[in-house]
């Protein structure tokens, strides 16, 4: 199983000191979240792309990922979510593969549409052809990716007539895709009808629905004739903040859980924790509730954890996961790998794997 | 088959006139049903215990502990009574913010009766010019009598003739509707009442094959 963590760049104020961050510092606190990464032994990074304030996140991850791809080794660089619905097709094709090359093959993508409606018109895009877009584009994404020459027309964009994406994707191999859905069954049909992965980002909704969700895209893998369902691949969100005293935890935590975008002046912390994966507490606290996450959907590949928002210091993020990959991923680690049967992928196949046996595409 | 009336009342005080107007709304109702040899059930949501869970969920998007149940009653309901108190000319900010937060097509062909308390019987077109658009914008099918009862109301008989009328066109039009929670379309999927009756045990259990979204995207 992979651990990581996905950031959606938000500049927040800290409301414990009222600082607010330059982008300037954001943008390099992210940098240096992203190396810790490496460092305290997890093994995934992913970026949100924002085209809006109050985010930081790079309008195209791709810039940010060759940036730590340079300075990481082993991590895997992801994003969360890459805009499937407003970028060209051609050009997620073109800067995905490139970044390929640049980091050894340590990437994959999960696919989204945004987390704001303008976004749409400012790429003279119409957000009631919101999923259409996802399913159109990437359609031709994954063409552009496998076929040298592209000879295609659609809704959305200008006809292509013999068109070659360059760079070809690394080893002829594109990168692994996810496909991000927090409501829509159409994604989750479109990620289990190619056999992809399915990244169901749940840290503001209760595990009922998470569980809705992840069957749905299991059984339809199933039915797609990808594998069993169980050996499907399925990745979710989380959020923490730990302290060896879960008092500590709360308290520190509280301030920035009363005023963070999203659900700030809303709920209650407890009341938050208790419906969404919110754990606010000791290590042992949040091994107990995320080692119990399979109970809802089975075995799952990939957790990410949401740790640098809500205007935390990046002194304290970075606390965190030297708390995060020191004491409490070890054991979710062993927890996954006791519970996991045989025939179910520990992780979504890697690029060297994906090399050594090509998946034969169907388009 | 027994129909289901589910009342939405947004009183705020304690005895509330919204809610004896509400009441009497479904009194009728049960009246009506049970005259055309059919079996009732009528329930009320009271939505001022709730304010604190509909404000979270303006917030968080998903609804939590009482108001989970709350919103399942009324999206399994055969027809629905509407019931606020008029606040500056309109509907009280509860009472909206009750329906702003179910899912886009959620009372789609609901019959629904639509009532008012207020001071005097000066705010009775409120009804008229902001409650019957709420429902009509739900695609609900509000019937065609609205009941205002003003305060002196309580104290004169036009008032238990306009709710006997309401809540007779309430059950003629639930009782003769395609558009009851039993048959109700939901879009992508069928609706929920539906897939009950199917059997599904899960919303998602009927799925559109990407074959046709795909065939859809491009067309």
């Amino acid at each position: 199983m992979e651990f990581g963590i996905f950031t959606v760049g938000d500049i927040t104020t800290d409301p414990t000191t009222g600082r607010t961050p330059t982008e300037n510092e954001r943008i390099k606190a992210t940098v240096a979240i992203a190396k810790k990464v490496e460092e305290v032994g997890l093994d995934v990074f992913a970026t949100g792309e924002h085209h809006n304030p109050p985010f930081a996140a790079p309008a195209n991850p791709a810039v940010l990922l060759a940036h730590v791809a340079a300075q990481t080794e082993r991590i895997v660089l992801s994003t969360s979510t890459t805009l499937i619905t407003t970028n060209d097709p051609v050009r997620l094709a073109e800067d995905y593969a490139y970044l390929q090359h640049l980091a050894d093959g340590r990437v994959d993508l999960i696919m989204g549409r945004g987390n704001t409606g303008p976004v749409y018109p400012w790429f003279g895009k119409d957000i009631r052809d919101g999923i259409d877009l996802a399913i159109e584009n990437y359609a031709l994404l994954r063409r552009l990716w496998t076929e040298e020459s592209v000879t295609w027309q659609g809704r959305f964009r200008s006809p292509l007539q013999g068109f070659t994406s360059t760079p070809r994707p690394l080893d002829g191999v594109p990168p692994f895709v996810w496909h991000g859905s927090i409501r829509s069954p159409e994604i989750a049909e479109q990620a289990a009808f190619y056999g992809d992965g399915f990244f169901h980002n749940h840290i503001f909704w209760p595990m009922s629905h998470t569980k809705q969700m992840v069957n749905l895209y299991r059984r339809r893998y199933q039915h797609h004739g990808h594998g069993k369902h169980d050996q499907a691949i399925v990745g979710l969100g989380g959020q923490v903040f730990m302290r060896a005293n879960s008092q500590d935890a709360v308290r520190e935590f509280r301030p920035y859980f009363d005023n963070a975008p999203v659900y700030g002046h809303g709920p209650s912390l407890e009341d938050f924790a208790r419906e969404t994966p919110l754990t606010v507490g000791s290590p042992q606290q949040v091994i107990e509730r995320y080692g119990a996450m399979a109970d809802h959907v089975g075995d799952y590949q990939r957790q990410l954890f949401l740790m640098d928002h809500a205007g935390l210091p990046l002194k304290t993020v970075l606390e965190q996961l030297d708390i995060l990959g020191g004491e409490v991923v070890p054991e979710l680690r062993r927890i996954a790998d006791a519970r996991r049967p045989a025939h179910v992928p520990a992780t979504a196949l890697r690029h060297a794997e994906r090399v050594a046996q090509p998946e034969t595409v169907e388009v | 088959m027994t129909r289901r009336i589910v009342a939405v009342s947004a009183g705020l005080s304690e005895p509330s006139s919204t809610r004896l107007l509400t009441d009497r709304l479904l009194e009728a109702a049960d009246r009506h049903v049970t005259a055309h040899g059919e079996d009732v059930a009528v329930e009320v949501v009271e939505l001022r215990p709730l304010a604190r869970l509909i404000a979270d969920q303006m917030l968080t998007r998903f609804p939590s502990g009482e108001l989970t149940s709350a919103i399942e009653k009324v999206l399994a309901a055969d027809a629905l009574v509407a019931v606020s108190p008029v606040f500056s000319g309109s509907y009280s900010g509860l009472f909206k913010s009750f329906f702003d937060n179910l899912d886009v097509g959620a009372l789609d062909g609901t019959p629904v009766l639509i009532g008012a308390t207020g001071g005097s019987a000066r705010h009775s077109l409120m009804l008229e010019h902001a409650m019957r658009p709420l429902f009509s914008y739900l695609h609900a099918a509000v019937v065609p009598t609205a009941v205002m009862a003003a305060t002196d109301d309580f104290g004169t008989t036009g008032l238990d003739r306009r709710i006997d009328r309401a809540a007779a066109e309430l059950v003629t039009t639930m009782l003769v509707s395609p558009g009851s929670a039993s048959s109700r379309q939901g879009g992508f999927l069928p609706a929920e009442a539906e897939q009950r009756e199917a059997g599904f045990t899960d919303r998602f259990d009927e799925v559109t094959d990407f074959s046709e979204l795909l065939h859809r995207a491009s067309s």
